[in-house]
């Protein structure tokens, strides 16, 4: 067992909170950042995904985690990052400022679709940002003009200050910076009011109000913040893909980016990166399995949604704390070898709700 | 002078009149208590105050201000912090989180400061922290700070509702049914707890409460509904003693 | 005419939308729980009907007990297995696992019958009922019949039987029910039954209208919008929702652009949950503290 002594407030406050943490995640640090060395090409483009994926799930985990508020539309907002980010720099807009436009556009729309949800919770809240996403859905192959329909719309390579970024190893960086930098960013807000205040407005929205915290602004605002991230993230993916149709923004994707945070661990920011590592390389692990499996199984169709599906009923049976709450029960083993018990994990059920009239 | 006043309050909900007309003022730095039996409307009473219910009729003025009308988040800034009588605690955060959302009116802090975690909002976090291991010291909540409220007994949770209450640095105290679900030890420390709340810290409390001992031991002044009407408002011996009150207890 | 024509479209298709819908409502008023693979089961009902009609050539009148039975044993074996260990996880679990459920028996149907679109054979194909100038084909007709005959079916056994009333019971308040000797888990299977069962009836109905393919599941998502239009409690309101998104659907398909008549039940959805979060027949309540 470790023993921290604390010394000082501060100690709680800032983000690397002993030298423990100094050593495994500048480790992990030093492995990313020179990972184009020893990857091959193939992998290197593969890792770039995960980070997309990984700032779309930060938005993500905001809005679902840490705010309780649960979107089965965040494809859209993906979908307006990208469109917005290719139509920009088709218009010969540099690429930063048309990432920052693209996030800016999404985190708007993504707080005007919060201000009618204000009133909705749990399943209302989630068939409405369904509803929100088919409605994009239909604008982006009918809005010809703006989004080349189902044609789609050619998206130019990344470059900046006449710099190439288009190579694996060049792009690979560019995302992994900009996960870094919003990392930053929501850790800061986490640990600053704004974050208690999400996390009372999912725990106890009447306790939240009558300890003052303003659920019409946290809930918008959360919206907006989980939007802009998302929609940074379509930037990226924008030049992942090189050519944008309405088919890659479906509610496939949307519940790809849900199971991202389920299957990571809600309410935590390792279950971002466990989740987005996830559903990053589940396809290989799919398709290296085809590979192995008898044709028979191997020529299925669909098989890649099914075992999406699949993986998802097991995580939610067996492991509701996700990938991370997984790794928090097996260091608490070892830390605590041989007192552990089962227990501490024990989830407490609520039966009997009360939010019905009949 | 009094700080709360309420006036023909009255609030109905369909056909059910849980509360009809009833009208009492708290004075400033005064421990009041609300008894009744079950269903006569005291924690509507508090859900109108703390303006989760809309009142039907009347009016509350609290500290010279009419807040009939005022958004529930505005509440706790004026001053009127709350307990439940289930409690209703943040349960996946640590008892320090929970704590600190009660600082949350006194931040200052705008949301570009917070993403980039600035000087300011540092200082500001110091601050709560310092306010918060205040509360913690007078409660002594110190073994429970990083614990998740998840995992913590009945009674504790009901102290740190009550620490979280009282990190607003409120004028006014509600708490409903504080000695619900405590044992008689506990209950014992609670009662010298709002006595410490109450003149030390100077904060005005009304509570809820069924056990009369308790009731007897620390309120200046108690008032007893029933089916959602004012039957008296008195020091306690006198509503123990009120016919009209061992009615509604014992029935005729 | 073609107002007419276009409404008897509508509350046909509409009919489909609430029999789904009901299924889900059903589930929610039980169990609180979302089955968002109602759909799904649906798309399979109407598989095991292609499988007893077109493959094994059972005479259709037989074929439609059997499938319907069938399908109340697929839905008690999905209760037991992957929702009972739910019971009493938040709300959002239980959807999840529900959609995660959708894709697994999209590609399980996809992997037995194909993914070619196939009709299944009725005795009634093919003819139409004149009315004036409006022209209804059997099939439609068949569906509207068969709504209205299930729903009066459903009100007599939710009114007048005695696993009706219990159904009834453990759904307003679990721990009275229990207490009073109803056995509430067997409960919940038999609303399991009674959803996947009225799923295989919607199949049926629709697999001759619209071919069955092992996406028409899908169709399960307007009918959770025509759900909450309801309500999302109330069993005439799943109906009510059903027909008025499928008559919707129909109009603004002939008045408004392309496009619009896939969105208009969304949209439909989204301006009742802005005016009337709580739905046409609300039965929500704010939490008590």
């Amino acid at each position: 067992m470790r023993y921290i002594r604390k010394t000082s407030y501060l100690q709680d406050i800032r983000l690397v909170q002993h030298r423990g943490h100094l050593l495994w995640y500048g480790l992990a640090l030093l492995v990313v950042f020179t990972g184009p060395l020893w990857l091959d090409r193939y992998l290197v483009g593969e890792f770039a995904l995960v980070f997309i994926y990984a700032i779309a799930g930060l938005g993500l985990m905001l809005l679902v985690g840490y705010t309780g508020l649960v979107s089965l539309g965040h494809a859209a907002f993906l979908a307006i990052g990208a469109y917005t980010h290719a139509y920009l720099l088709n218009l010969g807009v540099p690429l930063p400022v048309a990432m920052f436009a693209a996030s800016l556009f999404s985190a708007l729309v993504g707080g005007l679709v919060g201000i009618p949800t204000l009133r909705m919770t749990g399943i209302y809240l989630a068939v409405a940002t369904l509803a929100f996403a088919v409605i994009v859905e239909q604008v982006l192959v009918h809005w010809e003009s703006v989004t080349g329909g189902f044609r789609g719309m050619a998206v130019p390579k990344p470059e900046f200050l006449g710099l190439d970024i288009s190579s694996p190893a060049a792009f690979y960086f560019l995302c992994l910076a900009i996960l870094l930098g919003s990392m930053v960013l929501v850790m800061n807000l986490l640990r600053s009011p704004t974050g208690r205040a999400m996390t009372a407005v999912r725990d106890s929205e009447t306790s939240a109000e009558s300890m003052g915290v303003n659920l019409a602004r946290t809930k918008v605002l959360v919206f907006a913040l989980s939007a802009a991230f998302t929609g940074l993230a379509g930037a990226l993916f924008a030049h992942r893909l090189s050519y944008l149709a309405p088919d890659a923004f479906t509610l496939i994707t949307s519940i790809q980016l849900l199971l991202m945070v389920v299957v990571g661990g809600l309410g935590s920011l390792h279950g971002v990166i466990f989740g987005a590592i996830f559903i990053g390389l589940l396809p290989q692990g799919i398709a290296i399995f085809r590979d192995a499996a008898p044709t028979a199984v191997a020529q299925i169709p669909g098989l890649e949604p099914a075992i999406f599906g699949a993986m998802l009923i097991l995580v939610l049976i067996y492991e509701p704390l996700g990938i991370y709450g997984r790794w928090c029960k097996i260091r608490l083993f070892f830390e605590e070898f041989p007192l552990y018990r089962k227990s501490t994990y024990k989830r407490q059920k609520s039966f009997l709700r009360t939010e019905r009239l009949h | 002078m009094s700080l709360l006043a309420a006036s023909k309050l009255s609030v109905h909900f369909g056909g059910v009149k849980a509360v009809q007309e009833v009208s009492f003022t708290v004075r400033e730095g005064e421990v009041f208590s609300i008894v009744g039996p079950n269903g006569a409307g005291k924690t509507t009473i508090f859900n109108l105050v703390s303006r989760i219910y809309d009142t039907t009729h009347g009016s509350i003025v609290f500290a010279g201000q009419d807040i009939t009308q005022i958004a529930t988040h505005k509440v706790a800034e004026l001053g009127i912090a709350r307990t439940f009588q289930n409690t209703e605690l943040f349960e996946r955060e640590t008892v320090l989180n929970n704590l600190l959302i009660g600082c949350h009116i006194h931040r200052k802090t705008s949301l570009l400061e917070e993403l980039f975690f600035l000087p300011s909002v540092k200082r500001q976090e110091l601050k709560f922290r310092e306010a918060v291991e205040d509360v913690i010291d007078l409660l002594d909540l110190q073994s429970y700070r990083d614990k998740i409220i998840g995992s913590l007994p009945y009674g504790v949770r009901k102290m740190v509702e009550i620490a979280r209450a009282l990190c607003t640095r409120p004028k006014l105290l509600l708490l409903d049914e504080p000695s619900s679900g405590l044992n008689p030890e506990e209950t014992e420390d609670l009662s010298f707890w709002l006595e410490d709340i109450n003149q030390d810290l100077g904060i005005t409390i009304i509570m809820v409460e069924h056990d009369m001992n308790l009731v007897s031991q620390a309120s200046h002044r108690v008032m007893a509904l029933a089916d959602g009407q004012l039957i008296t408002i008195g020091s306690p011996q006198e509503v123990q003693s009120h016919p009209q009150v061992l009615r509604a207890y014992l029935g005729d | 005419m073609e107002v007419l024509q276009l409404f008897i479209s509508g509350i046909s298709q509409g009919c489909v939308y609430g029999l789904i819908a009901l299924g889900f409502v059903l589930i929610y008023k039980a169990t609180e729980m979302v089955n968002f693979a109602q759909g799904d089961i649906m798309m399979l009902g109407a598989y095991v009907a292609i499988t007893f009609i077109n493959i094994w050539d059972w005479p259709f009148y037989w074929a439609f007990p059997a499938t319907v039975l069938v399908m109340a044993a697929v839905g008690v074996v999905l209760e037991r297995v992957l929702l009972r260990p739910m019971i009493g996880e938040p709300h959002f679990a239980v959807l999840m696992l529900t959609i995660g459920l959708g894709f697994v028996l999209r590609a399980a149907a996809g992997a037995i019958w194909g993914n070619e679109p196939r009709a299944l054979q009725t005795p009634y194909v093919g003819e139409v009922l004149r009315l004036g100038e409006a022209v209804i084909g059997y099939e439609n007709l068949a569906i509207i019949i068969g709504t209205t005959v299930l729903c009066f079916l459903m009100w007599v056994f939710f009114r007048f039987t005695r696993v009706g009333i219990a159904m009834q019971a453990a759904s307003q308040n679990q721990l009275a029910a229990f207490y009073v000797g109803i056995p509430v888990k067997r409960m919940y299977s038999l609303v399991w039954a009674l959803s996947a069962a009225i799923a295989a009836v919607a199949g049926i109905l629709t697999a001759p209208v619209s071919l069955v393919d092992p996406l028409i599941g899908f169709v399960g998502i307007k009918a959770f919008a025509a759900a909450i239009v309801g309500g999302f409690g109330s069993m005439p309101g799943a109906i009510i929702g059903g027909l008025l998104i499928g008559v919707v659907e129909q109009f603004a398909g002939l008045y408004l652009p392309p496009g619009f008549a896939d969105m208009s039940a969304y949209v439909l959805l989204l301006v009742m949950l802005v005016i009337r979060p709580q739905g046409l027949f609300a039965t929500m309540q704010k939490k008590k503290v």
